[in-house]
């Protein structure tokens, strides 16, 4: 069959860097193809090029067979290419429906035909199989799932041909993420073509038809996802044999570091009890939304705290997140880019910030800050570039950095590998082993079951904001947790 | 081919770090080449700085106010009620240190309360010191009785004078505190905390900054130096008028955003703002030298300001395609 989408030879530069290298692709009608790469690789550029947010240096696409050069975002969706990004693009004031018929109002230059956005806007939801999404609420108030799904929707109405879908289900859960697969199928089903970008390769081999593996700017290979595994894939991503991903060695857990007693807060987590020992890793599991966060930032003090205590060490009393740097906890946030890190900020002044003396010199510590970049390896210019400018998992190692310059005993790690690739999360499994084998005590939420189960020495299930008892690792399996994690573990109990 | 590739980025960097330092260098080309022998005299660029003094000095605060990503409105009622505090200090008897000093405080006590309501209520701080430029203005008219108050002349009014011993004391004043100003947001951790919270409150929060003490103290430093621009404000109009610096607060923004900093916060720098503040003092003298008249002028000023942000916006868009 012909493709409906050809890319060939794309190449395009910023300035000294090169950031596609010659990229091939063709995508074929009722196919979802997966595009897989790491950070870095070029997925991004090479999205911005399709949907026309930029243009490239040479290269030739077509779309069913004429010639596709769009001029910019608009002219990408009117000739049917229409990207959902991470970070949704809704109007949150705006009705559903306005959301969905946004920049393609039905009625004249003036007017809008209000009946008819409602009729396209409902036709939209009904063939992605929820006509039950109310039209008229505004889109802000729905969860981000559905959110999403209005994403969708739009794309539909406008006459979608070739759907892009960037990492989509990295803030769904897990029943949301068989919703969005059981709806991509559905759109595959009639005659749609789906680009697939993430990085969990599950989902990759769960969903895809073929893929499309991008490293260092060029598209190494493509292959039917039924005939490769996820060990090849990753190989290919990181040209070359991937060691063992999770390490673990034996250590024998000390004195306890951290000591958390029916800890409340405003509405999670509901009386939190466990306790932290030294050299140990200890693994918080749950849903999006259980309140495994809501549990760390109530340990460092950046949240109110409605009961219960926590005691660091010795340290027990008065807290604030400054009180906590100074006990030796640090905090690694979920959310890299809107509160992880500054990003127009120097990786200096990122690194350094929880511990300044009241005079600082500043070439003490860029000096600093160089050494620290070159222990954790990170891919920057120098100290004084921004951070935002680093790739994620570059930017990750900038944000743990900051734990380790301020010597912290006890590490709260929210999502530790959110949105880094592979070979960096591979750097952060050994960072963790090595911590917590010289005996730091690590606190670790993640959705990434098999990275808890890989890493952890025990693991505890969060439910709707109660904290299950915390067992050994090897207590626990995939099936176990998730049982736990839905609250179906109860029922058994 | 990577060297050609180099190039516009170290042209675009030596843009960004001197641009506002080339914008100063041409207005003053301009007018130089237009009437040279009265503005390229000594005593004009005397009469410049003098000009540039009492705005040059809020902007130093004003910076620290917008690096922090605030906003301070209230500086020119501020800057009217000192002067009116002053001239009533003096008028009581008060020593003249004293009541410099006085006028000072009860600036730094305006911003004070700023800053309280902004922290501790959490509102923003654009409505909170719009609602303290009306109140502060008010105040001061109501302890000047509506009269301008012409206190008994001490030292105070020689702050601004020319003449003899070349610089009024006044600029001297302004250059010691730009350099105090510009060691503090480079050298201390008070310095650092200030640009984390313009930059990302939120990581400021979870790295263990006290972000509204910062911020407080930030707002109260910022309407100090509106004191001090108040003292020399007093010193050349030699009294307190509660009518004085009128709209004031709105250049010296301009005189900080001229310099490079941004009104989102995070970004700003004290030599950045005194070569704006200079850039609008040459702009209105080189406008009256060439007797353009007021208007003239205020288009002239309006026009720098959209272009020094273009400008800017322009450096930056090449800066984020990376």
């Amino acid at each position: 069959m012909n493709p409906i989408l050809q890319l060939r030879d794309i190449r395009m530069r910023f300035g000294a860097t090169v950031a596609l290298d010659g990229v091939s692709l063709e995508v074929a009608p009722g196919e979802v193809h997966a595009l897989v790469g790491e950070n870095g690789a070029g997925k991004s550029t090479l999205m911005k090029i399709l949907s026309g947010a930029l243009a490239p240096d040479s290269g030739a696409m077509t779309l069913a067979g004429a010639a596709y050069s769009p001029a910019g975002p608009l002219a990408a969706r009117r000739a049917g290419v229409v990207m959902v990004n991470q970070e949704l693009a809704i109007a949150p004031h705006l009705s559903v429906a306005e959301n969905i018929v946004l920049g393609a109002e039905p009625g004249g230059s003036v007017f809008v035909r209000h009946a008819e956005s409602w009729r396209i806007a409902g036709a939209a939801l009904a063939e992605l199989g929820r006509p039950d999404i109310p039209l008229g609420v505004p889109a802000g108030l729905l969860g981000i799932a559905e959110q999403q799904l209005v994403e969708i929707a739009r794309a539909l109405a406008l006459g979608c041909r070739v759907l892009v879908l960037d990492e989509p289900t990295s803030s769904l859960t897990q029943a949301d993420t068989e919703k969005l697969f059981a709806l991509v199928r559905r759109l595959r089903a009639q005659g749609k073509s789906v680009i697939y970008i993430s990085h969990f390769l599950e989902e990759v081999t769960a969903l895809s038809d073929r893929l499309t593996v991008l490293r260092d700017g060029r598209s190494v290979a493509t292959a039917r996802t039924a005939v490769t595994s996820a060990g090849e894939i990753a190989r290919l991503m990181v040209g070359r044999q991937v060691s063992e991903l999770y390490v673990r060695h034996n250590r024998a857990p000390g004195a306890v570091m951290l000591k958390v007693d029916n800890l409340a807060g405003p509405v999670k987590p509901s009386a939190a009890t466990f306790e932290l020992r030294r050299g140990e890793v200890l693994g918080i599991a749950g849903l999006v939304g259980a309140g495994r966060s809501e549990l760390l930032r109530a340990i460092f003090a950046l949240d109110a705290v409605r009961a219960g205590t926590v005691q660091v060490g010795v340290h027990a009393g008065p807290a604030s997140p400054l009180r906590r740097w100074r006990q030796g906890v640090g905090l690694l946030s979920e959310d890299r880019k809107t509160e992880g890190l500054a990003l127009k900020l120097s990786l200096e002044h990122n690194l350094t910030l929880p511990r300044l003396g009241a005079f600082v010199r500043p070439a003490a510590l860029a000096a600093e800050t160089a050494t620290w970049i070159e222990k954790l390896g990170v891919r920057a210019a120098g100290p004084a570039q921004a951070v935002g400018a680093l790739s994620g998992g570059n930017q990750q190692k900038i944000a743990l950095g900051r734990l380790l310059r301020n010597g912290s005993d006890v590490l709260l790690l929210d999502e530790p590998t959110r949105g880094v690739d592979i070979g960096a999360k591979q750097n952060i499994y050994r960072l963790i082993d090595g911590l917590a084998s010289a005996g730091k005590s690590v606190l670790m939420v993640s959705s990434y079951l098999p990275e808890l189960l890989g890493t952890c020495d025990r693991i505890a299930v969060m439910c709707r904001g109660t904290l299950g008892p915390s067992r050994p690792v090897a207590e626990w399996t995939e099936h176990t947790i998730m049982l736990a994690a839905t609250g179906a573990g109860n029922l058994g109990n | 081919m990577s060297e050609s590739a180099a190039r516009p980025s170290v042209l675009r960097h030596a843009l960004a770090a001197f641009g506002p330092v080339i914008g100063l260098a041409a207005v003053c080309a301009l007018f130089a080449a237009l009437r040279f022998e009265t503005f390229a005299t000594r005593d004009n660029f005397s009469i410049i700085l003098q000009q540039t003094a009492v705005i040059g000095v809020a902007a130093l605060g004003m910076t620290l106010v917008i690096v922090a990503g605030g906003i301070d409105l209230s500086v020119g009622s501020i800057i009217a009620l000192v002067t009116v505090v002053i001239a009533l200090l003096l008028k009581h008897g008060t020593p003249p240190l004293l009541a410099a000093l006085g006028g000072v405080g009860v600036g730094a006590l305006c911003g004070a309360v700023s800053g309280l309501l902004i922290t501790r209520m959490r509102l923003l701080p654009f409505v909170v010191t719009l609602g303290m430029m009306g109140t502060l203005r008010g105040t001061a008219k109501f302890v000047a009785n509506e009269q301008p108050v012409y206190p008994d002349e001490t030292w105070l009014n020689g702050l601004m004078q020319l003449g003899r011993s070349g610089l009024p004391a006044g600029v001297w004043l302004m250059l010691g505190l730009a350099v105090l100003m510009a060691l503090a947001m480079r050298y201390t951790r008070f310095g650092r905390h200030v640009f984390a919270i313009g930059s990302n409150e939120l990581t400021a929060r979870l790295c263990g900054v006290p972000v509204e003490r910062v911020k407080l103290g930030v707002y109260a430093l910022g309407a100090a130096f509106a004191g001090v621009a108040a003292l020399l404000q007093f010193a050349y109009i030699t009294g307190g008028d509660p009518t004085t610096a009128a709209g004031l607060e709105l250049n010296i923004i301009a005189a900080v955003v001229i310099g490079g900093a941004s009104l989102t916060g995070g970004r700003g720098g004290v030599t950045g703002t005194l070569v704006g503040a200079l850039i609008m003092s040459v702009v209105a003298n080189g406008c009256t030298k060439l007797g353009l008249s007021n208007s003239v002028q205020e288009i002239v000023t309006g026009g720098i300001i959209i272009a020094a942000v273009l400008l800017d916006h322009l450096r930056r868009g090449g800066e984020q395609k990376m």
